[in-house]
């Protein structure tokens, strides 16, 4: 179930294309749910980022937008599409890197793109630009068991935009690479985005998801928890002025909960206090009050909350709404 | 269905398998012993050491067989006589022990191996029909098999008529017989076989577990092959003819059974209960 209202919505007129639509999907494995209750809108030419542990159902959704695995109810449609009947013409659409690069070990990377190129329709003229783009064109005649996994997944990526498709599936395409590996994989994600397609990338690096995303996607236990772009979530679990506190006392920044223009102290055990103002204004007047209380005041700063704060905060509400309702 | 993708799986799946040379060596192995070795030491030693008791013995025990059967036996003398039955009778079951060893040794891991490797979410996102890939993968499961019997075949041929052929007066082999066997029944026997063996690949767990089901399929399907085989080329050549036509019909229902085993959901690996 959505704690909080998704931005994004069944298209109306006016409103940009949607490439991927999710809605109220379910999906089990035997006994074991995969996906509860799913609702998912990717607009074209956006980066939508699946955000989640492991098990909150990223994977799973994104084989449901290819069709590989249908839903036991709700509705999948890409492009207007539904996987589940007209299944080659979305596959066609879709580029994909999964989890694992999937490739073939014992080929060379361009018999895996021919191979690709062939399965796909498309022609292999595009096999060496495709590599060059993603810098695995040196590489290209060797055996694939030989490539390093930065190597791999250059190759998986080049694999995926070789037929062109208009919305690209990403999952977890940086797991196991260097940061500067990481750096430059985000970047040609960001610049396929900029080429006008559609991706819907999984991760559970936050800071993968930071600047990269139009829209995030966070996943528990199959439900989608939130959505929307991420400076509007934080807008709206933060909506007023915060700064962050911290004192030699902490018990001394309860007593700021009464001042005036205060609107809540959110403390966090021996750590800087979060505290919500009604304007940034107010701050002089705060280490004020916390001065006369005879603490000693080591840092006053403006909070600005990243997706990380956000996550752990909209997982921290899940968790006490759940607890709260398992008390009652 | 699309050929061209279906022509794309079976040969990208056979250029593995032609990397893949811890796996092919010991079936060049195992064609050349079946084919080759022991074919030219028992035959050799038949026509060389002449007609010594034991190859009287086996030339008696050759009235036993049925009368159009020994009608056929070329040769005068006991051993002429022997090699001639056995190259043509006793080795048929070669022909079809090593293509199904082979064939069943490729097409257990065919499903199960791209599911272990993580490939197989790339085949289960591609725009390929489950048709395809089934029928890809049966294809580059049958050839190897199938390949290797021919040129064991070819090669066999060389050997009984260079051995056995100056004492029965030339060339002999292939018999319109084998001719039947190795056309029209061989492939039949190979492609039920297979469509049990990657029907069971398509939903077992491991590559082990496929194995162990393709030895428990391939056992009997070899015994089975074997006997009508056999009995086909001590018989008539129409007979061969009939086994061939209920092998087909026995194939072409396997083939339609397992094809609908594939899900993309077992190329994820992923149960798929609803």
């Amino acid at each position: 179930m959505t704690t909080e209202p998704a931005t994004a919505g069944p298209p109306a007129s006016g409103q940009p294309d949607i490439a991927v639509h999710l809605d109220h999907v379910r999906r089990s494995f035997g006994d074991k749910p995969a996906l509860v209750d799913l609702s998912i809108v990717a607009p074209a030419g956006t980066i939508t980022v699946l955000l989640g542990p492991n098990g909150a159902g990223k994977t799973t959704a994104v084989r449901m937008i290819t069709g590989a695995l249908s839903p036991q109810s709700g509705t999948v449609r890409v492009h207007g599409l539904d996987p589940g009947v007209d299944g080659q013409a979305v596959r066609r659409r879709c580029g994909v890197v999964s989890a694992k690069p999937a490739l073939y070990d014992r080929l060379s990377g361009r018999d895996n793109l021919a191979y690709s190129a062939d399965l796909y329709g498309a022609s292999r003229d595009g096999i060496v630009p495709a590599a060059e783009r993603f810098g695995i064109a040196q590489a290209l005649d060797q055996q694939v068991g030989g490539y390093s996994t930065g190597m791999k997944t250059r190759l998986a990526l080049a694999r995926s935009v070789l037929h062109d498709p208009d919305l690209l599936l990403y999952d977890e395409p940086t797991s196991g690479l260097d940061p500067e590996s990481s750096f430059a994989v985000l970047d040609l994600i960001h610049e396929m985005a900029g080429e006008g397609r559609t991706i819907v990338m999984c991760t559970h690096l936050l800071l993968e998801a930071e600047g990269l995303a139009d829209q995030v996607v966070v996943l528990e236990g199959g439900r989608d928890v939130i959505s929307g772009p991420p400076a509007e979530l934080t807008r709206r679990y933060w909506p007023d002025t915060v700064v962050r506190v911290a004192t030699t006392d902490p018990t001394a920044l309860m007593s700021l909960a009464g001042h005036e223009g205060v609107l809540g102290v959110e403390l966090d055990g021996e750590g800087p206090a979060l505290v919500r103002l009604d304007h940034l204004a107010r701050v002089p007047d705060l280490v004020e009050a916390l001065v006369a209380t005879g603490a000693r005041v080591t840092r006053v700063e403006p909070f600005t909350p990243t997706l990380e704060d956000l996550y752990f905060a909209v997982r921290g509400l899940r968790r006490h709404a759940e607890h709260a309702e398992g008390g009652e | 269905m699309n050929w061209f993708r279906v022509r794309t799986i079976a040969r990208t799946d056979l250029r593995q398998l032609a990397q893949a040379r811890d796996f092919w060596g010991p079936m060049v192995i195992l064609g050349s012993v079946f084919f080759v070795f022991v074919p030219l030491v028992l035959l050799l030693a038949i026509t060389r050491v002449g007609d010594i008791q034991a190859v009287q013995q086996v030339s008696q025990a050759l009235d036993l067989l049925p009368q159009e059967a020994q009608s056929a036996i070329r040769g005068t003398s006991d051993s002429a006589r022997t090699s001639y039955a056995l190259a043509v009778y006793l080795f048929a079951p070669v022909a079809v022990v090593v293509p199904l060893t082979i064939a069943t040794a490729v097409g257990a891991t065919t499903i199960v191996g791209e599911r272990e490797r993580g490939t197989g979410e790339f085949l289960a996102h591609s725009p390929a029909a489950l048709e395809e890939i089934y029928v890809g993968k049966l294809i580059a499961s049958l050839i190897p098999g199938y390949l290797t019997t021919v040129v064991g075949f070819g090669l066999y041929s060389l050997i009984v008529n260079l051995v056995v052929g100056p004492k029965v007066g030339g060339w002999f082999f292939p018999t319109s017989s084998w001719w039947v066997l190795m056309i029209w029944v061989v492939p039949p026997f190979l492609a039920l076989t297979l469509a049990i063996v990657v029907r069971f690949s398509a939903r077992v767990k491991s590559s082990a577990a496929a194995q162990q089901v393709a030895g428990l399929v391939s056992l009997p399907m070899i015994i089975s092959a074997y006997s009508q085989s056999t009995g086909a080329l001590f018989g008539a050549t129409e007979s061969g003819y009939i086994v061939g036509l209920l092998a087909w019909i026995a194939a072409l229902f396997g083939l339609s059974r397992g094809m609908r085993s594939m899900t993309r959901a077992r190329l994820l690996g992923v149960a798929d209960e609803a």
